[in-house]
């Protein structure tokens, strides 16, 4: 091909292709996004839980609900701990009373008390907001009262909430309710205030068994990066396509 | 320090069966069941209304005329069980002023002003004449009252006094157009709301993209049937009040009735198809949707919803030599039955954990003893399908649509 | 045409520029889109800072440890070292200042939660030390026999 007639046809196409990306850039990418495609996050904040290690004590529910004022009483939480007794005739048994907040001290179990030789396994899960890559909540906010962190965390502005519960509805896991007192959508945020200044979430801190971990996933020299990296891995409800980043460790096929 | 813990909203009306998630309750209540119903009524008659200006369905003429103005009423009503619903209702303007058009409730805003400008201009148009001529005879008038009311009519003119054959020839035309313009932003009103549960990925049995048509077409189908009964019962009260003869006619009305057959026939194949479908595909939620539909709410569904509400008047429609009561009886069914499957949809929508391990049942707060459960009760409900019945007698005083022919 | 058919126009228009008008009156100067872009990130940016300045309670061992010591120490070389003082004693918040006292929980329930024996296989919970509680000396509290600090007999002083 000649130099100038290939030089023609380059410019010709790069020509078209800049007409057809022009209104895409202009479209999709806002100044915000090109600035971090430019600059690669060098944090994001994960979560995991070993539920092999879970004890049930609920001892996270409870500095959970007193780091971040959710009033103690009230039957909602942004952490909860669940209980799953799979007997061995294949029923499963689950309950997590007042979210777990007093622990499990009975062997009694959505009004049954299975006899230890009648289980085959059971276990405590722990559970809180997954904090999606991809969260429905944020995008289904009518008002941008809910967003997402570049460290990955979802926020909740309490003097933008509207109330509408729309947020509430599209979460496939549970995970937000109304803040009785405010009157607002509520959520857990990794103890946003405490990650920020180098401490650890309430509810890390609490649990005596390390049943709880928070990690830089980003970061190759993290504990809880290398432990999600290496090892075999699950996250809930993977289907909804929402990317969550709550790692489970010994996730059994009944954890809804 | 902050106040005591109160209700935790939605904990209220909703009773927990096996495992729920804690933080789950019925969180959308009544309200919600009566925001897809009233935008459908809206929806619906401005259907019926367009029906004679665009298609030319001349026997429609004076039917359309009333559903227009009650279309305009419903549709003030609409948002309001939403604006009753928010947990901080003085927030809400914030939907117009930083909409996140991810949302489909962002777009409710941008959809409903365009809506009502739709509307107020073609009633504009079609009364123009009639706004001029008031302010004509009130010119001069004496007293506090007429001179408001000669301002009124006159600021409803906007300054365009010009009642010529040419003019008024451009009012019917803009009404065509405003007609025509109309009927697709009404179902996408309605559509949309239909989007609103369609999208929720979350909820195994909102989430089907037969959602917005389903909704579109039972709004049609509640917007005339609700205009029918309306517009009968006004008829045949005045004509009993003036004690003479009805001047309502079986033709007017069944021909109404024979539009709402047709959509009705329209709505009941689709639903059905949604639950052929689901039940065939039998996806991971089949199991728990299976005993919603089947047992928990098998009376709700089966027995209001598709027999009462479908089936019984689809038969009081097709038999032959229509009467007005026998018209009257069915649309009043349809209503019911619409408003059955809103209600199945919202609150049948909410009966499962989304464990799919647990059930919740809603109770509809009754005696309200607060703010809370009044707005999000019987009475609030009650009071939220009175105010168009208020609002089209306000509108008919200023705007006698009734009485002219 | 008639240009009388454009009131209605401009009615529409004229309320839109009310609408636009009162916005950049009423919407905080710092919501706009940041670099999750519009589907996320789209915000008010002053809110980050509100949930930073959010109040911590929970101040970990190391907290106690300047006062407390001895009895910090202590219960680093027992088998409940792996417990936070807060978990018994409530947060600290600002204590000694705010609170002044922090209370004790000497409730049964509190060591249950951990204590009361649960055999689930496949959980640690099965692994720990636990009691029947209806079995085991239910009129006494725990404290009165186990220290909790140092829950084993034999370590007990």
């Amino acid at each position: 091909m000649q130099p100038s007639r290939r030089k023609f046809l380059k410019t010709v196409c790069a020509g078209a292709a800049s007409l057809i990306a022009a209104p895409v850039i202009l479209k999709f990418l806002e100044p915000g996004e090109a600035l971090a495609a430019m600059e690669k996050s060098k944090l994001r904040w994960a979560f995991l839980v070993d539920t092999h290690k879970c004890i049930g004590c609920g001892f996270c529910v409870k500095a959970c609900k007193n780091e971040n004022e959710i009033p103690y009483d009230a039957s909602v939480s942004r952490t909860w701990v669940e209980r799953y007794v799979v007997k061995k005739d294949g029923t499963v048994l689950i309950d997590s009373p007042k979210a777990g907040r007093d622990g499990f001290t009975s062997p009694e179990v959505e009004g049954q008390t299975p006899e230890a030789q009648d289980i085959a396994k059971a276990f405590f899960v722990p559970k809180l907001c997954n904090q999606c890559e991809n969260p429905p909540c944020v995008q289904v906010c009518p008002v941008g009262a809910t967003y997402q962190l570049k460290e990955g965390v979802v926020l909740v502005d309490r003097k933008w909430c509207i109330g509408c519960g729309y947020c509430i509805a599209s979460c496939p896991y549970g995970a937000r309710f109304f803040n009785p007192q405010l009157k607002v959508a509520e959520k857990c945020t990794f103890c946003y205030h405490r990650i920020k200044k180098g401490m650890k979430p309430a509810c890390v801190g609490a649990c005596p068994v390390g049943a709880r971990q928070i990690g830089n996933i980003k970061d190759p020299e993290d504990p809880v990066a290398k432990v999600i990296t290496t090892s075999r891995v699950a996250v809930l409800k993977d289907e909804y396509g929402t990317d969550p980043q709550v790692y489970y460790l010994g996730l059994d096929r009944a954890v809804r | 320090m902050t106040p005591d813990p109160v209700m935790i909203h939605g904990m209220e009306w909703t009773v927990k069966e096996l495992f729920v998630y804690p933080n789950e309750s019925i969180n959308w209540g009544i309200m919600i069941v009566m925001y897809p119903y009233m935008t459908g009524l809206v929806a619906g008659a401005f259907v019926l209304s367009a029906l004679y200006h665009v298609a030319g369905k001349t026997e429609l003429k004076k039917i359309a005329k009333f559903a227009l103005l009650f279309s305009m009423a419903l549709l003030l009503v609409a948002p309001m069980p939403l604006l009753l619903h928010l947990q901080q209702p003085l927030r809400c303007e914030e939907v117009f002023f930083t909409p996140h058009f991810t949302s489909a409730i962002a777009a409710f805003g941008m959809i409903f002003f365009i809506y009502f400008i739709i509307v107020a201009s073609e009633i504009w148009f079609i009364h123009r004449k009639f706004f001029v001529a008031q302010s004509m005879a009130r010119q001069g008038a004496q007293g506090v009252f007429g001179r408001v009311a000669w301002l009124f009519y006159t600021v409803l003119t906007l300054g365009a006094f010009n009642v010529d054959e040419k003019s008024l020839h451009d009012d019917e035309k803009a009404v065509v157009f405003l007609a025509g313009l109309g009927i697709p932003v009404a179902c996408f009103l309605h559509g949309y709301a239909g989007f609103i549960f369609g999208s929720v990925k979350a909820n195994a049995l909102w989430m089907t993209p037969l959602m917005p048509v389903i909704f579109i077409v039972s709004a049609i189908v509640s917007g005339i049937a609700l205009c029918i009964l309306t517009y009968s019962i006004i008829s045949l009260w005045r004509s009993f009040r003036a004690g003479t003869k009805t001047t309502l006619e079986i033709e007017e009305v069944s021909k109404a009735a024979k539009y709402l057959l047709t959509f009705l026939i329209l709505a009941i194949t689709l639903e059905l198809l949604d639950m052929v479908f689901r039940g065939y595909t039998a996806m991971k939620s089949w199991a728990i949707l299976r005993s919603v539909i089947f047992e928990k709410d098998i009376i709700n569904i089966f027995v209001l919803q598709y027999v009462v509400g479908n089936l019984v008047p689809l038969i009081l429609l097709l038999i032959p030599r229509p009467t007005i009561r026998r018209i009257l009886i069915a649309v009043a069914m349809i209503l019911f039955g619409v408003f059955m499957m809103r209600w199945n949809v919202v609150i049948g929508g909410q009966a499962f954990s989304l464990s799919f391990a647990g059930f919740m049942h809603y109770h509809l707060p009754i005696i309200p003893h607060n703010l809370e459960t009044y707005k999000e009760g019987l009475f609030g409900a009650l009071t939220i399908a009175s105010l168009p019945f208020i609002f089209f007698w306000i509108f008919n005083k200023i705007i006698p649509v009734l009485d002219k022919d | 045409m008639n240009r009388h058919v454009l009131r209605p126009v401009f009615v529409a228009l004229g309320l839109l520029a009310i609408i636009l008008i009162a916005r950049t009156i009423m919407v905080p100067s710092d919501f706009r889109i940041s670099e999750k872009g519009f589907m996320y990130g789209y915000h008010r940016q002053g809110n980050e800072a509100e949930w930073e300045n959010f109040k911590v309670k929970y101040r970990s061992k190391k907290y106690c440890e300047d006062c407390h010591g001895d009895e910090v120490s202590g219960n680093l070389s027992s088998p409940h070292k792996i417990i936070e003082c807060e978990n018994c004693h409530g947060p600290a918040i600002d204590h000694p200042d705010n609170p002044e006292k922090l209370p004790i929980d000497r409730n049964r329930d509190l060591c249950l939660r951990c204590h009361a024996k649960l055999p689930y296989p496949t959980s640690m919970r099965s692994e720990i030390k636990g009691i029947d509680p209806k079995a085991h000396h239910p009129e006494k509290a725990c404290f009165s026999c186990h220290n909790p600090h140092h829950p084993n007999l034999e370590d007990r002083k």
